[in-house]
C-alpha cells in the first residue's frame, strides 16, 4: 500500500449547493500533499470529510487500506483554519483535555506535553490562561495539540497564518521533522511559496472539482513552455534580436544584470533543442544568462483557475 | 463513553471554578436572606408601632364594642363637637377619628359612620372596624327586635366536611393546599432550573463557537457526545449550586434568626395573631392535625420518583433545544427569535399549573397538557400530588422520553451543522434544511 489516504469520487451537497463534485485524491505515504484552491473551492469540506466531521453523500475515503471508521480519529491530527482555544481555561489544563480527547492517557498526555512545551520553549505558559497569550502563542499550543498523539496523518489548514516569520520557520521545520519521522502531511494553503518549499504532491480544487493533481515536479514539467531567459553581450543588439525573432518566438525580458546586455525570453518549439540555441548564442556574443523558465506554483495555480 | 465522561468533567469543572459562578453561588442566598430579614424586620417595626384611634360616639351605643389590642389603642371622646374632636386628633397626631352620629333608627346609625384621617387608612384596619361595628349593630338590632342573642349564639352550628376517597384515604381542604404547595414548588423549581441552566448551556455552546475551538474538538469527538456532555456537565454544576444554595440558605436563616432575633414567621404578623388566638380553639388544633395528615397522605414515594423522572426528562428536553439554539447562532443577541418558541410552552405550562390545576386537577385542560411533552413535566408535577393514576404518569413519561429522543436527534443535527456555520443568522427554513445535510 503506497497511499496512506485515498479519496474516491467524493461528492457532497449542501442543499442545492455542490461543495464537492466527484473529487478523488491519492496521498502517498510519507509525502507532503498540498491541497490547493481558491476560497470556497471545497478544500475545507474535503478535509472535514476526511476528519469525519461531515459525511460524504457519495464516494469513499480509505485510510491506510481501510474505509474510514470512527477509530481513525486517533490516527489523524487536524489543525483547522478556524481555530481557537477556550479563552478562560489554563493552557496546561486545556492541552491535557484535548490530548485526552484524542485517546491519550493522563500520564502519557502529561509527559508528551512537557516534552513539546520544552521543545518549543513555551514551558512557562502552563498555568497561564489563553486570554493572556498573543495569537501566535496560542497557535503554537494548537500546533502541539495537533501533533501530540503522533498521528499517521497530519492535516494543516493554513498553518502559518498568524505566525511571525521566525515562528513560521520553526513550525515549518517541525512539519518537515514530523515527516521524516514517518508522518504523512496534508497541507491546505493559499501561500504558494510554502507550497513550493514543502509539497511533493499537489491537488488543485476549483469550484468543487479537482482540476489538477500529481507530483509537483511532474506538473511543472507539464506546465513548462520551453521558454528560456537569455542575456547576451553583443555589439549589435538590434540585428541579433531580429535574427532570433525570425527563428523563435521572442519577447523582452527583465532580470537583474549589470545592465548592458540584450535581455530576451526565447520560446522554443517542441522540436527545438536548447543546446542549439545556446551554441547559436555563443557564436554571436558573450552569454551572461541562460535559464529555463520553470513555472512557479503560483503561475500554475492562477493559470489553471483562469482556464477553468 | 470515555470521551463523554471527559467532556462532562471539563464542563463541570470549568463551570464550578468560574469566578462569577462561585460568587453567584455564595452571594445569592446571602442576598435572599438579607432581603427576607429586612422585610421581616421592617414589618416587625411596623407592627410594633402603636396606633391610637379616637372615637366620637354621639349615639352612645357603639363605644363598648372597642377593646384595645397590642397595636391599636382606642380613645373615647366624650361631649365634644366634631370640629373640636378633629382638631384634638390632629394635635395629638393620632391615626384617625371615628365619628358615629346619633339617630333613633339603628339602621341609620349604621349608614352614617365616618372615619377621618390624615392619610387614607389601611384596608385591613377599615375592614376590622367595619366588622366590629357590624357585629355590635347586628346584636343591638336583634335585641331591639326582641330576639335572644344568647340563644342564637348557642344555636350556631359548625360544619367541617370530612373527605374520604373511595379507597379510604382521608383528605381535607387543607390537603388541597398542601398538595398545591408541593406541586407548585416542584413545577416552579423545574421552570427555574430550565431557564437558568438552559441558558448556561446555550452560552457555553456559543462560547465554543466564538472562540473557534469547536472544530478542534469536533475532530476528536462526535457532536452528539459533545452536546450531551455539555448538558450533563452543566446540569451537575447546576445541581451543585442548588444544593449549596439550600444548605447555605438554611444555615444563614438559622444564624440570622439567632443573632438578630428576627422571627421569620413573624413577617406575616397579621396571620400570626389570628393563629395565636386560634391556637386556644380546639377546632384549629384539628386543622393542624389535618395539615400533618395531609403530609402523610401525599403519595410521597410516587411524588419523589415522578419528580426525579419528570424533572430529568423535562430538563433534558429543554436543554437540548437550548443547545441547538446555541449552535444555530453566533452570538447571544441573535438567540431571541429562537428562544421565544421555547419559552412560550414553558410559561404556558406554569400558567396552566397555577390556574387550571388548582381549580380542577383532573379536568380536561389539566389532563391534556400533562400529556403534551413540552408542558407535561411542569403540569404533571403539579398534578401528581392530587393523585394521578399510574398509567397516566407512565404514558406521559413515555411520550416525554420519546420526544426527548427526537429532540436530541433533531438538536444534534442542527448542532452538527450549526457549530461550523459562522457569520450569518439562520432562518427557520435554513434550520430545517440543515437537518437534511
Amino acid at each position: 500500500m503506497n497511499n496512506l489516504l485515498e479519496a474516491h469520487l467524493v461528492s457532497k451537497n449542501f442543499g442545492d449547493f455542490t461543495a464537492l463534485n466527484k473529487v478523488s485524491i491519492l496521498v502517498p505515504k510519507g509525502s507532503i500533499f498540498g491541497l490547493l484552491g481558491p476560497n470556497g473551492a471545497g478544500k475545507t469540506t474535503l478535509i472535514r470529510i476526511i476528519n469525519q466531521i461531515t459525511m460524504p453523500d457519495e464516494g469513499q475515503v480509505i485510510l491506510d487500506g481501510e474505509s474510514l471508521k470512527p477509530h481513525h480519529i486517533r490516527d489523524i491530527g487536524y489543525l483547522p483554519e478556524e481555530r481557537g482555544l477556550y479563552k478562560s481555561m489554563k493552557v496546561g489544563d486545556q492541552a491535557m483535555y484535548l490530548a485526552r480527547l484524542k485517546g491519550l492517557s493522563k500520564a502519557e498526555a502529561k509527559s508528551r506535553l512537557k516534552y513539546w512545551f520544552e521543545r518549543l520553549e513555551i514551558g512557562d505558559w502552563w498555568d497561564k490562561k489563553i486570554q493572556e497569550l498573543s495569537k501566535g502563542m496560542a497557535q503554537k499550543i494548537q500546533f502541539v495539540v495537533t501533533v501530540l498523539h503522533e498521528p499517521k496523518l497530519l492535516i494543516f489548514d493554513e498553518p502559518f497564518s498568524g505566525f511571525d516569520p521566525i515562528n513560521a520557520n520553526l513550525i515549518k521545520d517541525e512539519i518537515l521533522r514530523l515527516r521524516e519521522n514517518g508522518a504523512t502531511v496534508i497541507f491546505s494553503t493559499h501561500r504558494m511559496e510554502s507550497v513550493e518549499e514543502l509539497c511533493d504532491q499537489i491537488a488543485l480544487i476549483h469550484e468543487s472539482n479537482k482540476i489538477l493533481d500529481g507530483k509537483l515536479t511532474d506538473i511543472k514539467k507539464q506546465f513548462k513552455t520551453n521558454t528560456f531567459e537569455v542575456g547576451i553581450r553583443t555589439s549589435d543588439k538590434i540585428i541579433l534580436e531580429q535574427d532570433l525573432s525570425q527563428k523563435f518566438n521572442v519577447s523582452p525580458a527583465s532580470f537583474k544584470s549589470l545592465g548592458d546586455e540584450l535581455m530576451l525570453n526565447v520560446k522554443l518549439s517542441e522540436t527545438d533543442v536548447p543546446n542549439d540555441l545556446l551554441s547559436y548564442l555563443t557564436s554571436k556574443g558573450e552569454v551572461s544568462h541562460f535559464v529555463e523558465l520553470i513555472p512557479s506554483a503560483n503561475d500554475i495555480f492562477i493559470q489553471s483557475v483562469k482556464n477553468n | 463513553m470515555n470521551h463523554l465522561s471527559l467532556i462532562i468533567e471539563r464542563e463541570y469543572l470549568t463551570k464550578v471554578k468560574n469566578k462569577s459562578f462561585i460568587v453567584m453561588t455564595i452571594l445569592s442566598p446571602i442576598i435572599m436572606i438579607a432581603l427576607i430579614a429586612i422585610v421581616a424586620y421592617l414589618s416587625q417595626i411596623n407592627n410594633n408601632k402603636e396606633r391610637t384611634i379616637s372615637i366620637l360616639d354621639e349615639s352612645g351605643i357603639l363605644k363598648s364594642s372597642f377593646t384595645d389590642t397590642k397595636s391599636i389603642k382606642y380613645r373615647i371622646i366624650e361631649n365634644s363637637s366634631l370640629e373640636d374632636a378633629k382638631k384634638l386628633v390632629e394635635e395629638n397626631e393620632e391615626y384617625g377619628l371615628l365619628h358615629i352620629e346619633n339617630f333613633k333608627d339603628i339602621n341609620q346609625v349604621g349608614e352614617h359612620i365616618k372615619f377621618y384621617s390624615e392619610d387614607s387608612p389601611s384596608l385591613t384596619l377599615m375592614s376590622d372596624l367595619e366588622s366590629k361595628l357590624e357585629k355590635q349593630l347586628t346584636d343591638l338590632k336583634l335585641e331591639f327586635e326582641g330576639v335572644d342573642i344568647e340563644k342564637i349564639k348557642a344555636s350556631r352550628m359548625r360544619v367541617n366536611i370530612a373527605q374520604e376517597s373511595f379507597i379510604g384515604e382521608r383528605t381535607s381542604k387543607i390537603d388541597s393546599v398542601v398538595k398545591l404547595i408541593f406541586g407548585g414548588l416542584a413545577g416552579y423549581l423545574l421552570f427555574m432550573f430550565i431557564i437558568i441552566y438552559g441558558n448556561m448551556i446555550m452560552r457555553s455552546v456559543i462560547e465554543e463557537k466564538t472562540s473557534r475551538i469547536i472544530e478542534i474538538i469536533i475532530s476528536s469527538v462526535k457532536p452528539i457526545q459533545l452536546m450531551l456532555g455539555k448538558i450533563i456537565g452543566t446540569s451537575l454544576a447546576g445541581i451543585t449550586q442548588f444544593v449549596i444554595w439550600i444548605i447555605l440558605g438554611g444555615i444563614l436563616m438559622t444564624l440570622v434568626s439567632f443573632v438578630f432575633g428576627i422571627d421569620f414567621a413573624q413577617s406575616q404578623s397579621g396571620q400570626q395573631e389570628i393563629i395565636n388566638q386560634a391556637m386556644q380553639n380546639p377546632d384549629v388544633n384539628m386543622e393542624i392535625q389535618n395539615v400533618m395528615n395531609a403530609f402523610y397522605n401525599l403519595p410521597i414515594t410516587n411524588l419523589i420518583i415522578a419528580f426525579i423522572l419528570f424533572f430529568i426528562g423535562g430538563y433534558l428536553l429543554y436543554s437540548s433545544l437550548y443547545a441547538a439554539i446555541g449552535a444555530a447562532v453566533d452570538n447571544e443577541t441573535d438567540t431571541q427569535q429562537f428562544l421565544l418558541p421555547i419559552l412560550m410552552p414553558l410559561i404556558l405550562a406554569v400558567y396552566i399549573g397555577i390556574f387550571t390545576v388548582i381549580e380542577d386537577p383532573h379536568g380536561t385542560v389539566s389532563t391534556v397538557f400533562s400529556f403534551i411533552p413540552l408542558t407535561s413535566p411542569v403540569v404533571m408535577l403539579m398534578r401528581i400530588p392530587f393523585g394521578v393514576p399510574i398509567w397516566q404518569q407512565v404514558l406521559s413519561l413515555s411520550l416525554l422520553v420519546a420526544t426527548f429522543i427526537f429532540t436530541v436527534w433533531f438538536a444534534a443535527k442542527i448542532y452538527r451543522v450549526g457549530i461550523l456555520m459562522y457569520g450569518k443568522k439562520p432562518t427557520y427554513r435554513e434550520l430545517l434544511k440543515w437537518i437534511k445535510y
